[in-house]
């Protein structure tokens, strides 16, 4: 069930990737120069950066030898192989999610503006609720107008607990509250919800430093998941993104949001090569529930499904 | 802005002048390094193709070879087809008197509702009476976040949260515009996929009865290839008449703003920098592709400080500079402008060749420092700082919230600046027109 959700939401992405690779081996039999410039162009369409197809497309070259070069086949399956082990370690295995643990986690959920951030949380928040934990959203979005708002019907319509201030107050006080309330509440999960900004903003990247190191003054080892939301649209400024993001809060994992469209997010390959930081969720649609665990396997194999 | 770019084409073009001359390989490679920043920058690689192979067979003529300065050609000729890429001189809408009606479309989160709230402030700057209409019923907390600007502007919007037919939203709205008098009505839609047939099908009708002059596409200035997939479908359900980049106060080398004029003839308008409603511009080709280029935005910057200095003071200051009669509250006063001219680091980056010293992090911050220290003076301090003993300055210090050591140090350096003027001011005629000119 789950399978086919991903699939149906990556049909588009695959549908491009796989029609154009498919129409690039049914013409040519032999591999030569050309169909390595349009095997690179279908992959750089893709979004998954010009050093990351080169690498890819040379390893391919030197590991196949002169016989399967000839077997369309044989290449086929060898980009696909070779984007998997772009996305191998632990990722390749479902991420999981431990139940077993009482105590409170913390998500921490950050990203630049209109990636999906406050839609993202309420999908999290509502699988949570499904699965009836206690969960509490913090709307530490206090910037941008009506964000509050937002979070607030989404909690309305899953049935969380919010933790709010009036627009414009100090973000990490909203945290410290939420951080209490939920001690208090006995919550199985906090989710923070914070407003979108661009990493070169310095000052604002500070405040998010300030709302974690806030959150660790009640509870030492929290966040205990930083999440990073990614609009699957996004080009290769997702790397500087990621990094700077990372730098400021070592994130524990990226959200890669819309891919229901025709974006193919494939830059979350480059970003796992150079930061090894794992996709965590994938959003694939409006609804609530349109939300799925990452799985890399499944992911690569949607993307090349006939 | 378009940072990492310039900064790669600035480099390879430092490796191409070393050379003095040019040889058609060291071209090849110029060109293949060009080529690997614009699909970093997320160019489309079909525009990438097009453009390395116009720039090089440029290049490759013999004028450039045998040119004395084959570098700075090859930089010009790539200026000059990046300024042709984007669409050549600067397009904004061109509004009637009356009755204008400008319809924005787009991807969730691409900045829509921002954008309509920020043109709305750019017409009225112009003389016309803006309605803001929220048709965006999709998301939760749209409207309000619409209104919520509108509110801020004072800036009459018509919506209705109860309606779920934006069709029945929208031909109201018609009539609303007619009794408020408005001149210009900007309608803000749902972000929707291009994907998504339903919805499309839903602009569309909004289309038919609203009957825009202009149709905007708000693009997202991160947005990677994808750019020109959807708004090529978007351009063939709707007719777009035009762009809007948005956040390109990141540093997104903004290649999606490069791809979308060359695959679907639809001109670039207006860009977004910044989430503040003034942080909004019309699209100058020429200017960003001198950014592009490392050649920085010498022209938007004195625009912006023609637009914010007070031409009087910049006469009086002038005189006071010669006679060296300059005091605290003078350059109290000049911080208070350049503090008007935006966040120091993009002022920065405007300036040609600091684009690349983006590390060097001038802090506004120290800027609000040196303010509140001033501020804390007296007006006869101000004018005379040599008033200033230990028991003033422990209570400007107090005053200010900051510390002995931080006043000392804008003494001293407010004393040095007034030597420097001096020794220049003397040596004006050996050096003409060193002081001054910038800001003019």
């Amino acid at each position: 069930m789950i399978f086919k959700k991903l699939a149906d939401g990556l049909k588009k992405t695959r549908n491009q990737i796989t029609s154009k690779l498919k129409s690039v081996f049914s013409k040519n039999t032999v591999i030569n120069e050309e169909i390595i410039e349009e095997i690179e162009e279908i992959l750089i369409q893709a979004d998954m950066g010009f050093d990351t197809v080169t690498s890819v497309i040379q390893k391919i070259e030197r590991s196949l030898t002169k016989n399967e070069k000839k077997d369309v086949s044989f290449i086929y399956d060898a980009i696909k192989n070779e984007l998997k082990n772009f996305l191998s370690n632990d990722t390749l295995q479902p991420q999981p999610e431990d139940k077993d643990e009482k105590n409170l986690k913390i998500i921490l959920v950050v990203g630049v503006n209109g990636t999906g951030k406050t839609t993202s949380i309420a999908k999290i928040a509502n699988r949570y609720l499904s699965e009836g934990k206690k969960v509490i959203l913090a709307a530490c979005d206090t910037f941008r107008g009506a964000a509050i708002e937002q979070l607030e019907v989404w909690a309305q319509r899953s049935g969380a607990y919010l933790v709010k201030h009036q627009h414009g107050a100090d973000a990490a006080a909203v945290a410290y509250d939420a951080v209490e309330a939920a001690l208090a509440r006995n919550a199985d999960y906090l989710i923070i919800d914070t407003a979108g900004r661009l990493h070169t903003n310095k000052n604002l990247m500070e405040e998010l430093k300030k709302i974690k190191r806030i959150v660790q003054k009640k509870i030492i080892n929290a966040p205990h998941e930083i999440l990073m939301v990614l609009d699957a649209v996004t080009g290769q400024n997702a790397v500087p993104q990621v990094k700077t993001f990372n730098e400021a809060l070592s994130l524990t994992g990226l959200i890669l949001t819309k891919l229901d469209g025709t974006a193919k997010g494939g830059v979350v390959i480059r970003i796992q090569n150079e930061f090894n930081i794992p996709v965590k969720y994938i959003g694939i649609g409006e609804q609530i529930d349109d939300i799925l665990p990452f799985n890399a396997n499944d992911f690569i194999d949607a993307l090349f499904e006939d | 802005m378009f940072d990492s770019l310039s900064g790669k084409l600035c480099k390879i073009f430092r490796n191409l002048k070393g050379y003095g001359r040019l040889s058609e390989s060291n071209i090849k490679e110029a060109m293949r390094e060009i080529k690997l920043a614009l699909l970093e920058a997320d160019v489309n690689y079909r525009v990438v193709k097009d453009f390395v192979a116009a720039v090089k067979s440029k290049a490759v003529g013999k004028d450039v070879i045998d040119s004395i300065t084959p570098g700075q050609q090859v930089v010009k000729i790539v200026h000059d087809e990046l300024v042709n890429l984007m669409g050549g001189t600067p397009e904004p809408v061109e509004l009637k008197k009356y009755n204008n009606r400008l319809m924005l479309v787009g991807l969730q989160g691409s900045g829509k509702t921002t954008t309509a709230a920020k043109l709305a402030s750019y017409y009225r700057k112009k003389g016309h009476n803006p309605l803001l209409v929220g048709l965006d019923v999709q998301r939760p907390a749209a409207i309000d976040q619409l209104v919520f600007l509108a509110k801020q502007l004072d800036i009459p919007v018509f919506y209705d949260k109860k309606e779920k037919n934006v069709v029945d939203i929208a031909k109201r709205s018609l009539i609303e515009m007619q009794r408020c008098k408005a001149t210009i009505c900007i309608f803000d839609t749902a972000g929707r996929l291009h994907i998504d047939q339903q919805l499309m099908d839903e602009l569309a009708d909004l289309k038919q009865v609203i009957c825009p002059q202009d149709i905007l596409f708000v693009a997202d200035a991160m947005t990677g290839q994808d750019a020109v997939t959807s708004i090529k479908e978007f351009n063939e359900k709707l007719s777009v008449t035009g762009v809007a980049v948005t956040k390109l106060d990141g540093d997104a080398r903004g290649g999606a703003a490069l791809s979308i004029k060359a695959t679907t003839g639809c001109p670039i308008r207006f860009v977004g920098l910044g989430e503040k409603i003034s942080d909004f511009d019309v699209f100058y080709p020429d200017r960003m592709a001198s950014r592009i280029l490392g050649m920085g935005d010498i022209v938007s910057l004195v625009e912006k400080a023609q637009e914010e200095f007070d031409e009087k003071q910049a006469v009086d200051l002038q005189k006071k500079i010669k006679r060296n009669e300059i005091s605290l509250e003078d350059f109290l006063q000049q911080l208070k402008q350049i503090k008007k001219l935006g966040p120091l680091e993009n002022i920065m980056s405007m300036i040609p060749g600091m684009g690349n010293m983006k590390g060097l992090a001038v802090n506004d911050k120290q800027l609000s420092h040196i303010e509140a220290v001033i501020q804390s003076m007296t007006r006869k301090e101000r004018l005379k700082p040599q008033l200033i003993d230990l028991s003033r300055k422990k209570r400007i210090s107090a005053g200010s919230g900051t510390s002995i050591q931080e006043v000392n140090q804008l003494l001293k350096n407010f004393m040095m600046m007034k030597k420097m003027m001096k020794k220049m001011m003397s040596q004006k005629h050996k050096i003409p027109n060193i002081g001054g000119k910038l800001w003019r």
